[in-house]
């Protein structure tokens, strides 16, 4: 390469130590680090999905098993320390023993704090067997009662008994995977017509565009609200799981396929490009090799600002009772439970805790997606 | 502008078209019909009707094959204005619906209005203030907004007026006003109830407003004629409101195309949940028994009003800045 070496090369040698060339994606990664909020979305972002690898290792209480007793118990607090009998106090994380008290005024059941009896609680304990990964056979978990038989309600317990926190950590599972199986979709059909349209133009590009613009311009919700009550009642769960992601996907692709239009139409006329095609490349070789490269950046970008937008439809799907259901667990179905204001007075946690998770998903993933997309931007400050 | 207007309207005649068969097939795909049910239960309790059923499957081409249907359905409407049966209700379709879907539109366009009034005011107000206080409370909440589901929205407001402020929550009026004439009183408590989901529907829509406005006027605010509107010595607001905002206000013409579908897609989830006597509930519970031609309709005249009032809306636009002729 020596003999092609030209001034700037030369150039560029004199302040080796200064200046570095740097690719199109340590450029982007560059930007992406300066800016704190996307950084640390990012983190949250990455930990949540770890959440939804790990479920069952972070899952204390199986999410299927009900107990009578504990129907609608309150979150238990956790306390650190336990008075002994001399009056010293040492370390041990626990949580107290709950007795279930009648009202017989109110007609209601309240449940008591048991000072004496407590729970000692612990660190990569034993509990219900599971498989990590779906692969390996374990049955330690991360956190829990040290005694297998004992339960506790970090965050209470439904109208069934069941541990709201073990159902949050694996609806996790579902409802982000919906969230990146949906964007897959849609990124496949948005990069395939949006790139058809402005590749292609003409008649082609006139069709596709119509057809968005008719997909945009009708109210969304009656639409898929009508698909996803027209899934069976008893198709198995994993196909109700897929047709609710497709559907989900109906609603993500249009902006994408409009952004990557606008992509090639720009890009189409630039020299490099038709230097490329005058090499003789075929269509496939010039858009894969130097047209989806000059835009892949900001396609990560909106695909990230698509996620969110799927998690929503799908828990808003879940909720009306016809996307997924109640066998299975997403943060959709568990909102569910709060569907009236007279279980929310009762049990505000069944709200409060699949709540938080959802807004703080949606929230740190827009963060990330602003952040992506700052980042991929050549000409933002 | 008469050539935009009929290239507009032309436009929508396959739109509306369209939506027809979408919504057709959509209501199509579950297996059975509403008859098969109708025709197990009269079974299970002995009565052997067949006159009346034949006399249904024969009206509605119920049992034919699919295009036989939707053209014997859409011959109704066209013609007769019919839109069907609500095989549940056992009622005419065309007497169900339309308060519920005028409560849809109504309380759609205020929230429009809504986002407006708040979003032009905050969003001119955090670029103006850029860094202050209220423009990271503005972001902030702009987030927010954009993060809660519309009916998580919805529950927990619900939540707080009824455990802080001791209100009656769902419905757009109190239990003892519900079948009483229209009084004062009555719109009054309807106040009192209405801004409640008007709220809900528009925050995200008043959110993701907000941050556009700001970051357009952002764009703006440094520009040359700014600065020599400043030095020939105009007071600071009238500059403001005279050019700057003007031109950063694009934004807000041209969402009205997408912004209507959104609000009218946030204002069914939201009336399920505060149970609204709007098309939510009504839709959402068609959807489930499988009353086809209740549901249908309403799907169908959803979108198409949503279709026609964009149109409106584009028109009027069109009227007034001239610029959007031409995109």
């Amino acid at each position: 390469m020596t003999e092609t070496r030209t001034a700037s090369d030369a150039a560029t040698d004199e302040f080796d130590d200064t200046v570095r060339i740097l690719g199109p994606w340590a450029l982007v990664w560059r930007k992406f680090r300066r800016h704190r909020l996307a950084m640390w979305s990012g983190v949250v972002v990455i930990l949540i999905y770890l959440i939804a690898a790990f479920g069952e290792f972070l899952a204390p209480v199986q999410i299927h098993e009900t107990s009578v007793r504990n129907t609608f118990q309150p979150p238990q607090r956790i306390y650190l320390f336990v008075d002994g009998e001399d009056g010293t106090r040492r370390f041990q994380i626990h949580a107290r023993g709950v007795k279930m008290e009648l009202d017989r005024v109110a007609l209601r059941r309240t449940f008591v704090e048991d000072e004496s009896k407590i729970v000692p609680l612990g660190f990569f304990v034993r509990g219900y067997e599971y498989k990590l990964l779906g692969l390996i056979p374990m049955n330690v978990h991360l956190f829990g009662p040290t005694n297998p038989r004992e339960t506790v309600y970090l965050l209470g317990a439904d109208r069934l008994g069941r541990d709201v926190l073990s159902r949050i950590i694996l609806g996790t599972r579902v409802s982000m995977s919906i969230g990146l199986v949906g964007v897959a979709v849609s990124l496949v059909i948005g990069v395939l017509l949006g790139g058809l349209s402005g590749y292609y133009g003409g008649w082609i590009d006139g069709l596709i565009q119509r057809f968005i613009e008719f997909i945009r311009s009708v109210p969304t919700i009656p639409l898929w609200m009508g698909l996803a009550a027209a899934i069976p009642l008893d198709w198995p769960p994993l196909q109700t799981y897929f047709v609710v992601t497709v559907i989900v996907s109906m609603i993500g692709w249009t902006s994408l396929a409009r952004e990557v239009r606008g992509k090639f139409l720009s890009l189409r006329n630039e020299d490099y490009i038709v230097a490329a095609r005058l090499d003789g490349l075929s269509d496939g070789e010039v858009i894969r090799k130097h047209m989806v490269p000059a835009f892949m950046s900001h396609i990560i970008a909106s695909l990230t600002l698509a996620v969110p937008l799927m998690i929503l439809a799908e828990t808003s799907l879940s909720f009306l009772g016809i996307g997924l259901q109640p066998p299975q667990v997403s943060w959709g179905t568990l909102l569910k439970e709060a569907q009236n204001i007279r279980s929310i007075i009762e049990a505000p946690w069944l709200l409060i805790a699949p709540g938080t998770m959802i807004v703080v998903a949606v929230l740190t993933l827009n963060f990330l997606g602003d952040g992506l997309r700052d980042a991929a931007d050549p000409h933002a400050q | 502008m008469m050539g935009f207007l009929l290239r507009r309207i032309v436009y929508m005649i396959p739109t509306l078209f369209l939506v027809s068969i979408v919504t057709f097939i959509i209501i199509q795909l579950p297996p059975g019909d509403y008859l098969d049910t109708l025709a197990a239960d009269l079974g299970e309790a002995g009565v052997e009707d067949t006159g009346v059923m034949d006399a249904l499957r024969e009206q509605y081409g119920l049992g034919q094959p699919i295009y036989v249907q939707y053209f014997k359905w859409m011959r109704g409407i066209l013609l007769y204005g019919d839109f069907g049966l609500s095989f549940e209700k056992n009622r005419p379709v065309t007497d169900l619906i339309w308060d519920r879907l005028g409560w849809t539109f109504a309380i759609s366009l205020l929230t429009l209005l809504f986002i407006w009034f708040t979003a032009l005011p905050i969003g001119i107000y955090s670029a103006v203030r850029k860094y202050s206080v209220g423009d990271y409370v503005a972001t902030f909440f702009g987030f927010i907004g954009l993060a809660i589901p519309n009916f998580l929205l919805a529950l927990v407001m619900m939540y707080i007026a009824f455990k802080y402020f001791g209100q009656s929550v769902g419905g757009l009026v109190s239990p003892e006003y519900l079948d009483a004439p229209w009084t004062f009183d009555k719109f009054v408590n309807l106040l009192q109830h209405i801004w409640m989901p008007i709220v809900v529907v528009g925050t995200s829509g008043a959110a993701a407003l907000i941050r556009i406005m700001r970051a357009n006027l952002l764009d703006e605010l440094y520009r040359p004629y700014v600065v020599t509107a400043r030095a020939k010595g105009m007071s600071e607001f009238q500059l403001l409101l005279r050019y700057p905002v003007r031109v950063a206000l694009n934004p807000f013409i041209s969402t009205i195309g997408w912004i209507l579908p959104t609000l009218v897609s946030g204002e069914i989830i939201v009336a399920v949940v505060m149970n609204l006597p709007t098309t939510g509930p009504l839709l959402l519970r068609a959807l489930l028994v499988q009353d086809m031609y209740l549901a249908g309709s309403l799907i169908l005249i959803v979108s198409m009003l949503t279709v026609v009032g964009t149109l409106i809306s584009d028109i009027l636009l069109a009227l007034v800045d001239p610029r959007i002729r031409y995109q």
